[in-house]
């Protein structure tokens, strides 16, 4: 008697535990396809995008903080160098510098690059594919090889504009001298990033679904009226996401005035670009401490001025 | 030039006003297609200049008129030069950036495609968070990440090694972003559940279903990696300081640094030029020949932001 209920009760907690077993097993098998799997899949970026992204970010901001003494080595100085940077006149000639240049050149480069993405979207020229190629191929270029293709062509020895202004006896357009540098690189720009951001904008013209604006056309409405009215405001979004990327490049201009500096070192100094500065800084006189300082104040500065502009629209949007 | 593989709705008919007559329907699209002309010769003429003086000899470049063909056509000498220079450091050169081009993209696009799969196919814990935190990482200006990126590869020997140039390379926030948009579209929830009935694991049902359908997307973003890794001079120029390991955009800025300094006395000019020309062919071909591609790819990014 005592036996069987035993057996029994052995019976019923075996049960009991291997329901138990299988509860465990079947969360433990949603954990898997829920979290682990997901993260093992992700794990490959995730990790270089720690090591390459979030660590130097760290560590960029940690080095910010700290000071090479003379005398005692390294040492803490917390905020200091961010101070010195807020008060260092070579910075703010150049970041002054490239406010300006991205005042003047982002909108110039992005009203041609919309002119021609509304032109090739409205059908009214010709030879359509052979202008979206063309316009676009500067991109594929890289930008030390256009920098040094203008340089070469604003040269005043062998330049073409050079040559055609001697010709008609007039002194050699002053491309690399002090007063035209920024014009100059301004030109560049413009010239390698239109056909990208005309593209991206033609894109975004083309997804417009032709029912929105046919109606307008029927009754009459030019094609500058449905551009204006209809087509612009429809693409907004990638006229902002085209603004926010150039405003970021404009602000970091390193490429270009690296390059020219070679053929104008007296005109493109140390502290040109606020990123030639840092760069300067960190291999030219070691200062890896103060650069990382620099190049986080260009970056929160960068920052500011993308999260200004998206603020901007955004409300003048909902309006 | 091989132009043309889709291209895309003609819509002829729109911005043309039903009421105007035909003379200044003519007119209209005379005008747009000379001003469009003009700037074309714009974005041409600087190209046409180095395919030019990619043929003069060093002499010429300085004597002869810039826009024009000199008399004496000096193409083939200028590539012998090119290719024996320095003993052929330009070969070096050009093998290096196809080798970091090609590795950075293949991965690149390979985790990218792999990462945005799962932020578009699966639901789980911190996807909105980490997907935030890496959208976020694209407005990081690249020099505030390219000087510590340095220093921690310096602390682990890994400065003027390939690796320095090819592992920054392979995460790219951007790809994931544009495969995640590109899988959410293009991949069918019920071809995966599916797949998942017959009893595919994951990986299996990444690898031979999910892939294939990703494709296009896939290419888009290694192209964009190759260009970008082909074409980047910022990276190379502080991790590298051995010319053997120098990519093009590296050697050919140091040549013409060394041009400069010697006022153009030596040869270097014709070199840095030509190298100029032949460093630009291989992308020139791809974006010709992939045009379905990073139209595609671009018209994703811009719809969604």
């Amino acid at each position: 008697m005592q036996k069987q209920q035993q057996v029994e009760a052995d019976r019923s907690t075996l049960a009991v535990s291997a329901m138990k077993q299988k509860s465990v097993l079947l969360r433990r098998y949603r954990w898997r396809k829920r979290v682990a799997l997901p993260y093992l899949f992700l794990a490959p970026f995730l990790v270089l995008f720690m090591l390459f992204f979030i660590l130097p970010l760290g560590y960029a901001l940690g080095i910010s903080l700290f000071a090479d003494r003379l005398v005692g080595g390294t040492v803490f100085v917390g905020s200091q160098n961010y101070l010195q940077a807020l008060q260092d006149s070579s910075f703010w000639e150049g970041i002054r510098r490239m406010l300006l240049f991205m005042v003047v050149q982002v909108p110039v480069m992005l009203c041609l690059a919309l002119t021609f993405a509304l032109l090739l979207d409205s059908g009214v020229a010709k030879l359509r594919t052979l202008f979206r190629l063309g316009f676009f191929l500067p991109y594929a270029i890289p930008s030390v090889v256009s920098a040094l293709l203008w340089g070469y062509l604003y040269s005043s020895n062998f330049g073409p504009f050079a040559q055609i202004a001697s010709s008609l006896h007039l002194p050699a357009p002053g491309f690399l001298t002090d007063s035209g540098m920024l014009a100059s690189i301004g030109n560049i720009v413009t010239w390698q990033w239109t056909g990208y951001n005309m593209i991206i904008l033609y894109a975004a013209l083309q997804a417009i679904p032709s029912e929105l604006y046919e109606a307008a056309l029927v009754d009459g409405a030019t094609g500058w009226k449905v551009a204006r009215y209809i087509k612009i405001p429809l693409i907004a979004p990638a006229l902002v996401l085209t603004c926010v990327f150039s405003i970021i490049g404009s602000l970091q201009l390193f490429n270009e005035p690296q390059i020219m500096s070679t053929l104008a070192p007296n005109v493109i100094g140390d502290h040109y670009t606020p990123n030639l500065y840092a760069y300067n800084l960190a291999f030219n006189d070691q200062q890896y401490n103060y650069s990382a300082a620099i190049s986080f104040t260009l970056g929160a500065i960068v920052f500011v001025c993308s999260y200004i502009f998206m603020f901007a629209t955004n409300r003048g949007r909902q309006r | 030039m091989a132009i043309s593989v889709n291209t895309p709705v003609s819509r002829e008919a729109h911005g043309v006003h039903p009421g105007q007559n035909k003379r200044t329907r003519r007119t209209r699209r005379g005008l747009a297609t000379a001003f469009l002309l003009v700037f074309l010769v714009y974005f041409l003429l600087p190209l046409f200049w180095l395919i030019v003086s990619a043929t003069k000899t060093n002499p010429d470049l300085f004597t002869s008129f810039g826009l024009w063909f000199s008399s004496d056509f000096n193409l083939f000498n200028n590539l012998g030069d090119l290719f024996t220079h320095d003993s052929g450091v330009f070969l070096t050169w050009l093998w290096n950036t196809a080798y970091y081009a090609t590795c950075a993209a293949v991965g690149a696009s390979l985790i990218a495609t792999l990462a945005g799969y799962v932020f578009a196919k699966f639901r789980f814990p911190g996807r909105t968070l980490v997907f935030a935190i890496i959208l976020g990482s694209i407005m990081v200006p690249s020099t505030a990440l390219a000087i510590p990126t340095y220093l921690l590869l310096s602390k682990v020997g890994l400065i003027n090694t390939p690796l320095a140039v090819v592992l920054p390379s392979l995460a790219s926030p951007f790809g994931v972003f544009l495969m995640r948009i590109y899988a959410e579209q293009a991949i069918p929830d019920e071809l995966l559940d599916a797949a998942r009935v017959d009893g595919a694991g994951e990986m299996r049902i990444f690898w031979s279903v999910a892939l294939r359908i990703l494709v296009p997307g896939f290419v888009t973003v290694l192209l964009f990696s190759f260009v970008a890794t082909w074409n980047n001079y910022f990276l190379p120029l502080l991790v590298l300081s051995d010319p053997t390991y120098y990519p093009l955009t590296l050697g050919l800025a140091s040549w013409n640094a060394q041009a400069s300094a010697n006022g153009g006395a030596q040869l270097l000019f014709t070199l840095v030029l030509t190298g100029s020309l032949i460093s630009i062919l291989p992308l020139i071909v791809a974006f010709l020949f992939l045009q379905r591609y990073w139209q595609g790819g671009l018209t994703l990014g811009s719809i969604r932001s």
